[in-house]
Parts: structure tokens; C-alpha cells; sequence
């Protein structure tokens, strides 16, 4: 005897509960703190906060913690934390050229004003598991040095000296805010920037690589990538001048582009452009590529029918909170779909003596 | 009980006058796909977040809210809905249509008829009928522009070609008062009937793709046919099991592992008002 299945709402409760009780694990070892997490997973934290649109560390810790280390989840919760908060101003823009760089590197010049500055990186460690670490080895303490005071110019400056390669176009509209307005194609270089920059980092990735093999290839130097802190400030009407109201830690990669000219543009180096929320120099370098391949028409290059020069395609499904909840939604009850499929399905093979033909061979 | 960190059903007051707007469009170019900044929701996209802002633009302190998944109100995500809600609006709900002012449904039209007054909210996954037949949005829109549907008719031509029939069970296109071609969404086309010439307001929101449109009421609405292969509405060919019902979209299930199977309501208020009636099917205890 069939009844029909009940208990919904208590399922999901018994689930919700199972849920916590595997989230926190073996309660024999030590519960992870935010600040631990804060503290000791920041590249995690960093992506979750660049994805999430949203600079906070400790939330973006917090969501880890409570998404079990899963960042597309984290992600998602900072998203929809961050839509409900209120709009209180823009800040002016950042100028990333007073930036404090911890780390600051030109693939395109052995030496420059500003020097090359290493920072933290895995650049040049070798991946061999530190089994130390397993130990909980204290760290030995850096070396220091006195940071250098001078300025740290960027390096496509260098370049445009001598025209050689592209303007940076000025341009001060305001630029149009995604989260506020729905995405309308097509869309300029500040609206796809900005999609960019929380796009998901293995999509990102995948279409930069696919552009350095080939796919709309536009081959990239590494003109500059440099990760550090620089001051936000904003203008306070009461005031009539800005304020700085914090400092964020920004990567920011700018690749310098072969480009043999096109019937409108003469032969000169082009750009593209990456800047993401904290050290997130995977997701920089592969933005700046992107950006660059998206920008065919403008240079009067020609459409090869790549992905990664498809600002739709690219647009469309960058976005991870979009495309995850998209791809997982198929979990959900799609009984009446399959119904309506199953009767087609059964009438058109009646009508095609399928099921005749079948029982014949039985 | 209302978590009172949020404001009422959940979307900020300027959130909500947005979307409010975007219907009116909707409703004032039935059919026409209204673009609105659709915002992230606490539950994830696919999940009903375009039916679940338009919900919470139209809901008042006053309306009575009905939620149902697959014709259901005790899916777990009908569930999921209508406790988030509860909780955010602090909402009566019910599971009769009849006393429901808003009823948010996926995937299914209550069998009972709708009455002037309430309002049917759509959750929507793809609302481009002509998507899978052109993927570029830039593409799409210029075609509902120059109502360039010829596609689709090519389309629905080249199904009766290869099968005789037009082989689209559920998302069954529609065209509104002689002008956009619209996508129901994923209700199965047994119920594309019921979307024509209804009493009720009916609201279409899409999320992820961030669209919102609608029909008003009594709006001419024309599923896409041939005059020699006029639309056909159809449904498994049994009565309910349960409640003996001839005139309801019905589900299968598969009762044990040697091909037992019994058919019943997917509209679950349908049946169980039926069956407090008095009206038994044969599989009923």
C-alpha cells in the first residue's frame, strides 16, 4: 500500500543536524577557530573574500569554517550576506601605484625603479611534503630589511614613454555595477572587468590557459604582478574632501600583449588587466589574460571563434554561486518533467513498434 | 516567529521596489522577458530564487502563502520555502489553493482553478524559449524584438517530421496575445491550458538569469502548434489511485521491484480534498 511520502520538514531538520555534527568533526580533537583559519588558510580566505566580493577576513574565515572547507559554499554565503548589506558609498578609486608592495615582479625587465621584490611565494619552493609541519614545528623567524621608500612606478608606464605600447584609455564614468544591474550584453571592458574579478578561479584559469594554447592565442608577459596594501578612501559630502577609511591588500597584474597592429591600430604592445581582493596572483595573471583575449574587437582583431574571446560565454558562466546552484539543482524532485518525458517516450515507441519488436526478439 | 535582523520577507524595501517595477513592466508587455538585478539569495540558485524574490516583492502581512514543488507542498524544497517564509514574514500559510493569496509553485498549475485575487509565482530555470535553439542572449532578444519566430516553428516542424509528433512533454511553448513567444516554464504541457485566460495574476521570476515576466489576468495565451497537429494536452491514461481522480496530472511510482507501479495526483491539496469527499481509487486503503 502506497501512501504518499510525508515528513519532509522533519528530514530536512534530522539532515540540517547530521550536517553539524560531521562539520565539526572527531570532537577528541581541538574545534578550529576563525581566527586559526583567518590566520593559517589565507590564500582560502583570500579567494573566498575575492569571489565573495566582499573584503572581510573574518567573515570569509568564518564561512569557511561553516562551509567545512568547501570555498564555492563559503563563497556563497558571503554573497548572500553581502547583498543585504545597506549601500552606504563608493570609495574613490584606489591608486595602486602607492601601493606597499610585499610583492612586486616584472617578468619583462631584469631591473627596474622599485626593484623586484619576491614576497611570500611558492614561486621557488620545492613542492616536497615538509613532514615537519605535521609536527607543528615552530617557524623560523624571517630575515628583515628595511622596506624601500622610494616610489614603485608601474611598469607599463616604462613603455608608454615610447609609445610602444598602448594608452591606458581614461575614462571617468562611473563605472556600471553588476550586483545592482542586471548583466546586459554586450558589455564594456569595466563591466566585464568586474565580472572577472569574482569569477570562479579554475574557470578564470581554464580560459587563460586555453588562450595561451592557442585558443585566440595573444601571447603574455608578465609586465607586472605586484601584491600589497593600499589606503581606501572616500569622499564625505560633510567634509567636501576624502578620507581614507581603511587599507585593503590587493593583487594586481598587468600583462604587456604582442600585437602585430590591425587595419585600425598601429603595431604595438597591448594590455590586460587583472585585480582581485588579497594575495590571488593565480586569479590576477589569469583575469589580465582574459581580459586581454576579450578585447579582439576593439583592436580590430580577428574573431577565431574562441571561447575566451566569447565575452557571453565567458560572462555567462564565470560565475560559480550561478553555475554551481544551476548544476545542482538537478538534484531536486523533477518528477512531472519526467513524467511528461516518460509518457512521450512511451507513445513514440508504441508508434515506432519498438516495444513489438522487442517482445518479438523475447 | 520573525527573525526580526531581517525586514519582512527577507528583501530590503529598495530590493523590493526594484523588483515591484520590473513586474509592472511585465505585466504591462505580457510575455516580454523583463531584465531585473536580481540579487543572491540564501538558498542557491536552481533552487527557486527567482519565484522566491518575486514572492517576497508581493507579499503583504496579510496574504496567505501556499507553496508547492512537483504539484507537492511537502517537497523538501516546497518545505524549505515555505519555513524560510514563516520565518522571515512571519506569514499564515496554508496547503489549500483555494485560501492561498500567493502561491509560489515549481514545475505544476494547481488543479483546482484560480480566482481573481490570488497570484501564481513561477519559479523559473530557463525562461528563453528560444535558448537551446540559439545560446547568445544578444542573439535571443533580437529575435522577440523582430518577432523573428521562425526557428521554433522549424523546430516544432521538424519533431512532427522525424516522430509525428511535436516531441516537447513540459516547458511546452506558448504564445501571449498574438505576440512574444514565452516559456512557460517547466510544468508539463497538460497544464499550458490552464495559463490562458485565468483569473489570477501570474508571475514569472528567473533568478540566475535575472528575468521576471508575467501574465495578466485573462491574457490570451496559445500553445504553439500546426493546424493539422493541433496541441494536445496530455497525462498518464489512468485515473488517481488514490482518489479515483480522470481530470489530474498524475505521477508514477514504482511500488516494488517487479514492475508494480500506481499512478496518483501530483497535486497532493487536488487529492487529499478529494479523498476527504469521499472519493476512493482503487489502490486507496
Amino acid at each position: 500500500m502506497y501512501v504518499a511520502v510525508k515528513g519532509g520538514e522533519r528530514a530536512i531538520g534530522n539532515a540540517h543536524a547530521w550536517l553539524a555534527e560531521e562539520r565539526r568533526g572527531d570532537t577528541a580533537v581541538a574545534e578550529l577557530s576563525v581566527a586559526q583559519i583567518r590566520e593559517q588558510l589565507t590564500l582560502a580566505v583570500n579567494r573566498v573574500m575575492a569571489e565573495g566580493s566582499l573584503y572581510d577576513r573574518d567573515l570569509a574565515a568564518l564561512a569557511i569554517k561553516q562551509a567545512r572547507g568547501d570555498l564555492i559554499e563559503a563563497i556563497f554565503l558571503i554573497r548572500a550576506y553581502r547583498t543585504t548589506l545597506p549601500r552606504l558609498g563608493a570609495s574613490i578609486p584606489v591608486d595602486t601605484a602607492a601601493m606597499a608592495c610585499d610583492r612586486r615582479i616584472s617578468a619583462t625587465f631584469k631591473d627596474l625603479p622599485g626593484g623586484q621584490v619576491l614576497g611570500p611565494t611558492f614561486d621557488y619552493t620545492h613542492r616536497l611534503l615538509d613532514f615537519k609541519l605535521a609536527a607543528e614545528g615552530a617557524v623560523p623567524e624571517a630575515p628583515l630589511r628595511a622596506a624601500e621608500s622610494g616610489p614603485v612606478p608601474h611598469v607599463a608606464g616604462f613603455l608608454n614613454r615610447e609609445g610602444l605600447i598602448e594608452e591606458a584609455p581614461q575614462d571617468d564614468t562611473p563605472p556600471p555595477d553588476l550586483t545592482r544591474e542586471p548583466l546586459a550584453m554586450p558589455a564594456d571592458r569595466a563591466l566585464r572587468l568586474q565580472a572577472l574579478a569574482r569569477a570562479d578561479e579554475g574557470f578564470t584559469l581554464g580560459m587563460a590557459y586555453s588562450t595561451q594554447r592557442g585558443y585566440a592565442r595573444t601571447h603574455a608577459f608578465v609586465g607586472e604582478l605586484r601584491i600589497g596594501t593600499v589606503a581606501v578612501e572616500m569622499d564625505i559630502p560633510e567634509l567636501g574632501f576624502a578620507i581614507e577609511i581603511g587599507e585593503i591588500t590587493l593583487t594586481e597584474c598587468e600583462t604587456v600583449n604582442q600585437f602585430k597592429g590591425s587595419k585600425t591600430e598601429p603595431p604595438q604592445f597591448t594590455r590586460g588587466y587583472g585585480l582581485v581582493f588579497g594575495q590571488t596572483e593565480r586569479k590576477a595573471i589569469s583575469m589580465a589574460l582574459v581580459d586581454r583575449a576579450l578585447r579582439w574587437q576593439e583592436l580590430g582583431e580577428d574573431d577565431q571563434g574562441a571561447p575566451a574571446q566569447d565575452a557571453e560565454f565567458v560572462l555567462y558562466h564565470g560565475d560559480n554561486i550561478q553555475a554551481t546552484g544551476f548544476l545542482e539543482h538537478i538534484k531536486l524532485p523533477h518528477y512531472v518533467d519526467f513524467q511528461s518525458e516518460l509518457e512521450l517516450v512511451r507513445k513514440l515507441r508504441r508508434e515506432a513498434g519498438a516495444d513489438a519488436a522487442k517482445e518479438a526478439v523475447q | 516567529m520573525t527573525e526580526t535582523a531581517y525586514n519582512f520577507a527577507y528583501l530590503d524595501e529598495q530590493t523590493k521596489r526594484m523588483i515591484r517595477r520590473a513586474l509592472l513592466k511585465a505585466l504591462a508587455i505580457p510575455g516580454y522577458q523583463v531584465p531585473f538585478a536580481s540579487r543572491e539569495m540564501p538558498m542557491p540558485y536552481g533552487w527557486g530564487t527567482g519565484g522566491v524574490q518575486v514572492s517576497a516583492a508581493v507579499l503583504t502581512p496579510d496574504d496567505v502563502l501556499k507553496v508547492i514543488d512537483q504539484g507537492a507542498d511537502d517537497t523538501t524544497n516546497a518545505v524549505s520555502i515555505r519555513s524560510f517564509f514563516q520565518r522571515t514574514a512571519g506569514v499564515a500559510t496554508t496547503t489549500r489553493t483555494q485560501e492561498a493569496t500567493v502561491i509560489q509553485t515549481r514545475h505544476r498549475i494547481p488543479e483546482v482553478p484560480l480566482t481573481e485575487g490570488q497570484i501564481l509565482v513561477y519559479q523559473v530555470p530557463i525562461p528563453e524559449p528560444l535558448r537551446f535553439l540559439e545560446p547568445r542572449e544578444s542573439e535571443t532578444r533580437k529575435m522577440h524584438a523582430l518577432e523573428d519566430y521562425g526557428l521554433m516553428h522549424v523546430k516544432l516542424y521538424e519533431d512532427i517530421s522525424r516522430h509525428g509528433h511535436i516531441a516537447t512533454a513540459y516547458a511546452y511553448p506558448v504564445r501571449v496575445e498574438a505576440r512574444y513567444v514565452m516559456d512557460p516554464s517547466p510544468i508539463p504541457k497538460f497544464d499550458n491550458p490552464k495559463l490562458g485566460d485565468c483569473p489570477a495574476i501570474q508571475l514569472f521570476g528567473a533568478g540566475r538569469e535575472q528575468r521576471l515576466y508575467a501574465l495578466p489576468p485573462w491574457t490570451q495565451v496559445v500553445s504553439l502548434d500546426f493546424e493539422d497537429h493541433p496541441f494536445e494536452p496530455s497525462k498518464a491514461d489512468h485515473p488517481c489511485g488514490l482518489c479515483g481522480a480522470t481530470d489530474s496530472y498524475l505521477d508514477e511510482v514504482i511500488v516494488d521491484d517487479v514492475g508494480g507501479r500506481m499512478f496518483v495526483c501530483s497535486d497532493t491539496d487536488y487529492c487529499e480534498a478529494r479523498q476527504a469527499q469521499g472519493h476512493r481509487g482503487k489502490d486507496a486503503a
